[in-house]
């Protein structure tokens, strides 16, 4: 199949995700609700006012995190190396944890103290690993993975302290937001959420040609003439404030950055001025099926999209690992 | 030859507290060919490094086509200096083709089609180097020696007039090495690129040179002719070894072999 014939089916997906998957749910709705906007009926109110800003929601964060994790893929070099990996979604985690336990009010231009809290959490693991990059610029992605999860373990002390010390509201909400979901998301969060992952995505599209010479290696990316360190420095931070802001709107879902980039880097192959786009359209669509999932997958109770993304992004990680080894002793 | 392509004045690096290379000063004429030579850890590759802007020396001074390096923007350089570094052991998940279109970066825009020439220069890289068989297959499935060969049409492609090489025929056999060796040939003699490559090969990639540079403790230990570099003695003095010369190498030259302890 030809690549612009496979985009076809991307963008079916991401147009099939977005109009008939928010049909499903506890009340099956007509497709006739699709020509009623703005309509009066319940089924019309339910489809246009909760279930499309919610499918709204997901593929937006479905789409920046998918692209988060193909840019820090080419720029560490390594499949295994997303903004997840490398701390984001626990430093965010710690944000909301610290701002639970200790009753902060962090309200933002009508951002909320949760998404607030989770946003600084997560610029501030980002913050450190830049600055081991910066200090020790000779560190591999290997090194630097490691020192993600390392993180991770120390933010996760943290939480599991304020939690452990919380009263049982809190804790139950520290819980809930780490399990990461999109049931509190309505047309607010679409719009607090779109200018960023835009905002991201423009930048990151714009350097699509030096993404493929970055993931070649930095000294033949120089070498071809990218200003390697501030080309970096530009899409680290963009990727970071991008990925931070999905984070805040739709909690930690894991595992959708890792994935998207790869999956379509089946499809579509390496070249990021096809990748990206295409990462774009899937890890939109993926998410918004992981999220009809967790709507009716426990009906009449709706599971966290988290825990269907960590679900199936887990094995996908151990797959990653040992295909990575299987190449590695035959190459 | 006259005119010099590339010039070091007095040129020093310190990597921390290092000094990897000091005062070594060289000119490289027009469409010349530069062997550099000399044991490990002598500063070879950060020699190559500096020449690309790769890396910022300490002291000294670099002249590209009779400009200061330091005058030149990374895409400008680009489009005048082409490096080949030793092969990297990562993933390359790029087409041959899709990795020597890479080289057109300094060329094109950020979203820009490939324009005729870059498409004509990106063919005629892969002709000149024999990829353009390959040109469907992915990097990643390449030998070491179609894998060098697709490096440097990569480097081609950017269309620069100098290009620097760190070890082009380290890890080929020997029929591969034949073929870089010959496509270097090629280059400098036809298409008049200038060229300098770091090597270990004394037999073939020093005896095609017009000159050789042997650096030795991060200074210059012998510049001259590969005919004036071949005695046991000289070679002895950089490489702290003893070696015999036998008769009958490439382009009259003798063969170097290193000798051992009884022979």
């Amino acid at each position: 199949m030809k690549i612009p014939l496979r985009f076809a089916v991307l963008g079916g997906l991401a147009v099939l995700a977005l109009a008939i998957l928010p049909l499903v749910g506890r009340q099956a709705l007509p497709l006739s609700v699709l020509l009623d906007f703005g309509g009066n009926e319940s089924s019309a109110i339910i489809f246009w006012q909760i279930r499309v800003p919610r499918a709204l929601a997901a593929f937006i964060g479905g789409a920046g995190l998918a692209l988060g994790g193909a840019v820090f893929q080419a720029i560490f070099r390594n499949p295994l190396a997303t903004p997840y990996t490398l701390g984001v979604a626990s430093g965010a985690s710690l944000g909301v944890a610290l701002a639970s336990r200790f009753g902060l009010s962090l309200v933002v231009v009508g951002l909320s103290t949760t998404s607030v809290a989770a946003f600084a959490g997560a610029m501030v693991a980002v913050g450190v690993v830049w600055m081991l990059t910066r200090l020790r610029p000779e560190l591999s992605s290997t090194t630097l993975l490691l020192a993600g999860v390392a993180m991770n373990f120390f933010f996760s002390s943290v939480i599991l302290f304020a939690q452990y010390t919380a009263s049982l509201g809190d804790s139950y909400r520290i819980v809930r937001w780490l399990m990461g979901g999109l049931g509190g998301v309505d047309m607010g969060t679409v719009l607090h959420m779109a200018p960023v992952v835009a905002l991201g995505a423009t930048v990151v599209l714009w350097n699509a040609r030096k993404l493929d010479l970055l993931a070649t290696g930095t000294e033949i990316a120089a070498s071809r003439g990218v200003a390697v360190a501030p080309t970096r420095a530009v899409l680290f931070l963009a990727t970071s404030v991008m990925v931070g802001g999905v984070v805040a709107a739709c909690g930690p879902v894991g595992f959708v950055g890792m994935m998207a980039p790869h999956i379509c880097r089946l499809l579509v192959g390496s070249n990021h001025r096809v990748l990206l786009p295409a990462s774009i359209l899937f890890g939109g669509a993926f998410l918004v099926l992981c999220d009809t999932a967790a709507r009716v997958v426990i009906f009449p109770a709706e599971l966290p999209v988290g825990v269907i993304t960590a679900f199936l992004g887990a094995p996908f990680f151990l797959w990653l690992l040992v295909r990575r080894v299987g190449v590695a002793r035959i190459g | 030859m006259s005119e010099s392509m590339v010039t070091v004045e007095d040129l020093s690096v310190r990597i921390g507290e290092a000094e990897i290379l000091h005062g070594v000063s060289l000119t490289v004429g027009r469409g010349a060919f530069l062997t550099v030579i000399g044991p490990n850890g002598a500063g070879k590759s950060t020699l190559l490094r500096c020449l690309d802007g790769l890396l910022q020396p300490s002291s000294g001074r670099i002249l590209i086509d009779g400009r200061s390096l330091s005058e030149y923007g990374r895409r400008e350089l680009a489009r005048t200096v082409s490096y080949v570094p030793q092969p990297d052991a990562g993933p390359l998940d790029y087409t041959v083709r899709s990795f020597v279109e890479m080289g057109r970066f300094p060329h094109i825009g950020a979203w820009a089609a490939l324009s005729e020439a870059d498409s004509a220069a990106v063919n005629n890289a892969m002709e000149v180097t024999e990829v353009a068989d390959l040109a469907e297959r992915s990097m990643s499935s390449l030998s070491g020696g179609e894998k060098q060969r697709a490096s440097i049409a990569a480097a081609l492609a950017q269309g620069g007039s100098i290009l620097l090489l760190d070890e082009p025929t380290s890890f080929l056999d020997y029929r591969h090495q034949v073929q870089v060796l010959d496509l270097l040939d090629r280059l400098h003699n036809e298409n008049g690129l200038t060229v300098v490559a770091v090597t270990h090969d004394l037999n073939s990639t020093v005896a095609s040179s017009d000159e050789v540079i042997a650096l030795k403790d991060g200074g210059v230990a012998f510049r001259g002719r590969p005919s004036e570099l071949l005695h046991a003695e000289i070679l002895s003095d950089i490489y702290s070894a003893d070696f015999r010369l036998i008769n009958g190498g490439h382009r009259g030259l003798p063969m170097v072999l290193p000798a051992r302890n009884g022979s």
